[in-house]
C-alpha cells in the first residue's frame, strides 16, 4: 500500500543524501520526494510518498528516525490528510487545437501561464487522479514534455503532522 | 587566545580522554601530526595501513568500551579505512575516523589525493560530517564522541580540509551536548517490561537469547543475575561471547550456524525467547519462517530497527540492555518469581540434548586438529586471555571451543565477516590492555591480509601472539565447496604460502610451528614465555571440517554433524544447490 510520510530534517547539506541513500541502500521504493522550507530556515520538510507492507513501511519510519538528522517522522496515511501535487504540462498547439486545449484547462481549472506561436504551457494542480485525468485529455493533442512536482500533503484540522512548532532549540550547549 | 585547528582537534581528543592514536600520516594531515609531535598525554600508533589502523582502533574500542580513534589522511588513505568503518558498522563499535581533506577551495575539483569521504561512508557511518569551517570544529568534535558511543554504538567520520585545520579560532569545548534530531532512548517502557515479567512467569521452556548488545551496555552481571534468580538458561550469539560465563552451568554456549546443537534446539523448541541486544542475524534464525514456531518472543534492543525487523516481537521493549534486565529482575522478584524449580524438565530435556549430540572431535598421533589447538589455547590462557580471530573455520573454533568468562575478551567480525581483521584488533587491544595476554588466532588466508601490521607490533613491543591455524586452505570455502559443489575446489588452495616462521623473524617477531600434535603445546609455553610479538605456525589437518553446521537456508534445528560417507549422487547436488545449498547428512 503507499503512503506518504512526512519528515522534518535539519537542514544541513547531505541531508537529502542520507535519505534517499537509506531508501536505495535498503531497497525501499520511493515513488516521489519532494523537499521545501519550513518556518524555521534551519528545518526543512520533506514528503516521501513510498509503498510497502506494514512490516516495510515500519521499518521505513523506524530507519529514517534512526538518522541523526531527522527531527519528526509521521505517517500520514495513518490518519486525515490532504494531499496535492503540481504539475507544468507542454502541449503542441497547431491552430484547430487551441480551443480544445483551452476547453480542457478550462474544465480542470487549470491555466496557461505561458504561450508561444506552437506550444501552450499549462500548470494545474490538484490530487494524482485530477492530474492524471488532465494529462490524458491533453495527450492526443501532443504533449511535449510534462514537470510533477511529486505529492505535499499535511494532516487535516488538528491532525499530527511535522510541524516545526514546538520544537526544542536545535542544540543547547553548555560550556 | 586564538588556537589552530590542528590544536584544537588535538585539545579536544585530550578533552575527550582519549589516550592512544591509530595513525597514518600524509599530505593534508601533516599539520595535525606537527602538533601531535612530541605530545605527553596521548600515543600515537603508526600502522602500517589504514585498514590495519582502523581494525586496531576496533579492537582498542572493543576491550575498552570506548570509541577508536584513527587519524588518516585524505584519498587513498581515507578509502583504505573504508571496510574497518564498515566492520565497526555492523558490529557496532564506538570509532571515530579524523581524516584529512584538501582544501576547502578545491573540494570537487578531482584534486590530488581528493576523495569525497562523506559520500563514500554515508551508508557505513553512523554519522559523518566534513568541518568546513575552525569554529564548527570543537562542536564537531563532541557531537561525534557523543553520536559514536551513546545509543547503539558505531563508527562517525570526521573530514578535516587541510586549510581548517591550518586556520584559527579561540578553543572553546562545550561541556555537554544535546541534539534534537538525535535521543536515543535508555529506559525501557514500564509497562512493556511489566509485560515481559508476566511471559517470563507464564513460560515452561524460557531461554535468554543474548547478543553484542550486552557487552556494549555492560550488562554482563545484570544478564548473569537475572538468569540465576528465574534459572533460565542463556546461548550468546558470537558477538555476544563473554557476555555470559563461558563455563556457568546455565550456559548453552553460541547458537546459530556453527552453534551448539542443544542451544538451537533449545531455541527452536522453547516457548519464550528473551532477546537481549541481539538483531535475530540470519546466521542465527536459519530459515526464518520455521524459527522457533512455538516461542513468545521479548526482544530487548537500544535500537528500533532492530525490534521487528526480521522476526516480529511479542513484547518489543527499546532501551538499554542494562537498565531493563535490571528492571525485569526488580519487577521479577516483586511480582512472583517462586519456584525456581518449575523449569526442571526443561532443563533436563536440555541435558538430553546435550548428550545426543555432543561437541566433538577425535584427535590422533599423527595431524594436528585445529581444535585441539583452540582447546589448548584455551587451557594455556587458563581462559583469562583475549581472543581475537578472522573469519571462517578458525574463527568458529575458537567460539566453540574457548570458554570466555568475562566481558570484553572476545574480539572478532561478525557482521561484516572481515579477513584480516584479526591481527589489527589484536594490536589494538594490546595497547588498551597491556597487562594482558593477546592472541590473535587466525587463519593462513585471513593472516597474510594484513600481515603488514606485523611490523607495528614490533615497533611497539606488543607481545601479540599470532595462531595461525595452517590448513593450506582457505577453510570455510573449501568446506563449502566439498559439501555443496562436487569438492571443486576452484580457487580456495593456498598451500604455496610463505615459512610463517621465517617470515615472522624477517618483521623481527619470534616464529615458531608445530606439525605434530605432542608439539602444541610446547609451542604455546614458548610463545608465552616470550614479552616479544610471536608467529605460531599450526600445520593443522587440512580438510577438517567445521561442525555442527546448518546449512544455508536450512532451519536451525536441521543440522549436520559429520561429513556426507560416500560420494554425493550428482542429482543431489544440483538439488541442493537448486534449494539454496542445503544437503543434509
Amino acid at each position: 500500500m503507499q503512503h506518504i510520510v512526512s519528515v522534518l530534517v535539519e537542514n544541513k547539506f547531505g541531508a537529502l543524501s542520507r535519505i534517499s541513500g537509506l531508501f536505495s541502500g535498503r531497497g525501499f521504493n520511493i515513488e516521489s520526494l519532494s523537499v521545501g522550507p519550513t518556518l524555521d530556515p534551519e528545518i526543512s520538510t520533506m514528503t516521501i510518498v513510498t509503498e510497502g507492507d506494514d512490516r516495510i513501511i515500519e521499518q521505513i519510519i523506524k530507519q529514517l528516525n534512526k538518522l541523526v538528522d531527522v527531527i519528526k517522522v509521521v505517517d500520514l496515511t495513518e490518519q486525515e490528510y490532504v494531499e496535492r501535487e503540481t504539475a507544468l504540462i507542454k502541449i503542441n498547439t497547431r491552430s484547430e487545437d487551441r480551443a480544445e486545449a483551452l476547453r480542457i484547462v478550462d474544465i480542470f481549472r487549470a491555466k496557461v501561464i505561458d504561450s508561444t506561436p506552437n506550444t501552450y504551457t499549462i500548470e494545474t494542480t490538484g490530487d494524482v487522479k485530477r492530474i492524471n485525468a488532465i494529462i490524458n485529455l491533453l495527450r492526443p493533442l501532443g504533449i511535449k514534455n510534462i514537470i510533477r512536482t511529486g505529492r505535499i500533503a499535511i494532516a487535516r484540522g488538528e491532525g499530527r503532522s511535522a510541524s516545526v512548532r514546538d520544537l526544542p532549540e536545535r542544540r543547547s550547549v553548555s560550556r | 587566545m586564538k588556537m589552530t585547528g590542528s590544536q584544537i582537534l588535538v585539545e579536544c581528543l585530550k578533552k575527550e580522554g582519549v589516550k592512544t592514536l591509530f595513525a597514518y600520516p600524509g599530505g593534508v594531515n601533516l599539520p595535525i601530526f606537527d602538533v601531535l609531535y612530541g605530545q605527553k598525554d596521548l600515543d600515537v600508533v603508526l600502522c602500517r595501513h589504514e585498514q590495519g589502523g582502523g581494525h586496531m582502533a576496533e579492537g582498542y574500542a572493543r576491550v575498552t568500551g570506548k570509541a577508536g580513534v584513527v587519524l588518516v589522511t585524505s584519498g587513498p588513505g581515507a578509502t583504505n579505512t573504508v571496510t574497518a568503518i564498515a566492520d565497526a558498522a555492523m558490529d557496532s563499535t564506538p570509532m571515530i575516523i579524523l581524516t584529512g581533506q584538501v582544501p576547502t577551495q578545491m573540494i570537487g575539483n578531482d584534486a590530488f589525493q581528493e576523495a569525497d569521504m562523506v559520500g563514500i561512508t554515508r551508508p557505513c557511518t553512523k554519522y559523518n560530517i566534513l568541518v568546513k569551517d575552525v569554529n564548527d570544529l570543537a562542536q564537531a568534535v563532541k557531537e561525534a564522541f557523543y553520536i559514536a558511543t551513546s545509543g547503539r554504538p558505531g563508527p562517525v567520520l570526521i573530514d578535516l580540509p587541510k586549510d581548517v585545520v591550518l586556520a584559527k579560532a579561540a578553543f572553546n569545548y562545550p561541556e555537554s551536548v544535546y541534539i534534537r534530531s538525535y535521543s536515543p532512548n535508555r529506559k525501557g517502557n514500564k509497562w512493556q517490561v511489566k509485560q515481559a515479567v508476566q511471559e517470563i512467569l507464564k513460560a515452561k521452556k524460557p531461554i535468554i537469547y543474548a547478543g553484542g548488545g550486552v557487552l556494549a551496555s555492560d550488562a554482563s552481571k545484570e544478564l548473569k543475575d537475572l538468569a540465576e534468580a528465574a534459572h533460565i538458561p542463556v546461548t550468546n550469539t558470537l558477538m555476544g561471547l563473554g557476555g555470559f560465563p563461558g563455563t556457568h552451568p546455565l550456559f548453552l554456549g553460541m547458537l546459530g550456524m556453527h552453534g551448539m546443537y542443544w542451544a538451537n534446539m533449545a531455541i527452536h523448541n522453547s516457548d519464550l525467547i528473551i532477546a537481549v541486544g541481539a538483531r535475530f542475524d540470519d546466521r542465527v534464525t536459519g530459515r526464518v519462517k520455521d524459527f522457533a514456531p512455538n516461542a513468545r518472543i521479548i526482544h530487548i534492543d537500544i535500537d528500533p530497527t532492530s525490534i521487528h525487523k526480521v522476526i516480529t516481537a511479542d513484547v518489543p521493549i527499546v532501551g538499554e540492555a542494562k537498565t531493563i534486565l535490571g528492571d525485569l529482575l526488580h519487577y521479577l522478584s516483586t511480582m512472583g518469581n517462586g519456584d525456581s524449580g518449575k523449569y526442571a524438565a526443561w532443563h533436563e530435556q536440555i541435558e538430553a540434548w546435550k548428550k545426543e549430540q555432543p561437541l566433538l572431535y577425535e584427535q590422533n598421533d599423527e595431524t594436528i586438529k585445529p581444535q585441539y589447538v583452540i582447546e589448548k589455547i584455551y587451557e594455556a590462557t587458563r581462559g583469562d586471555a583475549i581472543i581475537a580471530t578472522d573469519v571462517g573455520q578458525h574463527q568458529m573454533w575458537a567460539a566453540q571451543y574457548y570458554k570466555f568468562n568475562h566481558p570484553r575478551t572476545f574480539l572478532t567480525s561478525g557482521g561484516l565477516g572481515t579477513m584480516g581483521y584479526g591481527l589489527p584488533a589484536a594490536i589494538g587491544a594490546q595497547m588498551a590492555a597491556p597487562e594482558k595476554v593477546v592472541f590473535a588466532i587466525v587463519g593462513d588466508g585471513g593472516v597474510v591480509m594484513n600481515i603488514q601490521e606485523l611490523t607495528t607490533a614490533v615497533q611497539y613491543k606488543l607481545p601479540v601472539k599470532i595462531a595461525i591455524i595452517n590448513n593450506r586452505y582457505l577453510g570455510m570455502v573449501r568446506q563449502w565447496q566439498q559439501l555443496f559443489y562436487d569438492k571443486r575446489y576452484s580457487s580456495s588452495f593456498i598451500g604455496d604460502q610463505p615459512d610463517f616462521v621465517k617470515l615472522a623473524e624477517a618483521f623481527g617477531a619470534v616464529g615458531l610451528s608445530a606439525a605434530k600434535p605432542e608439539e602444541v603445546e610446547g609451542v604455546l609455553q614458548e610463545a608465552l614465555s616470550t614479552d616479544r610479538p610471536v608467529v605460531m605456525d599450526f600445520r593443522v589437518d587440512e580438510e577438517e571440517n567445521c561442525y555442527p553446521m546448518v546449512p544455508a537456508g536450512a532451519a536451525i534445528n536441521e543440522m549436520v554433524f559429520r561429513d556426507p560417507v560416500g560420494p554425493r549422487p550428482a542429482a543431489e547436488i544440483q538439488k541442493a544447490k537448486k534449494a539454496g545449498g542445503i544437503l543434509t547428512a
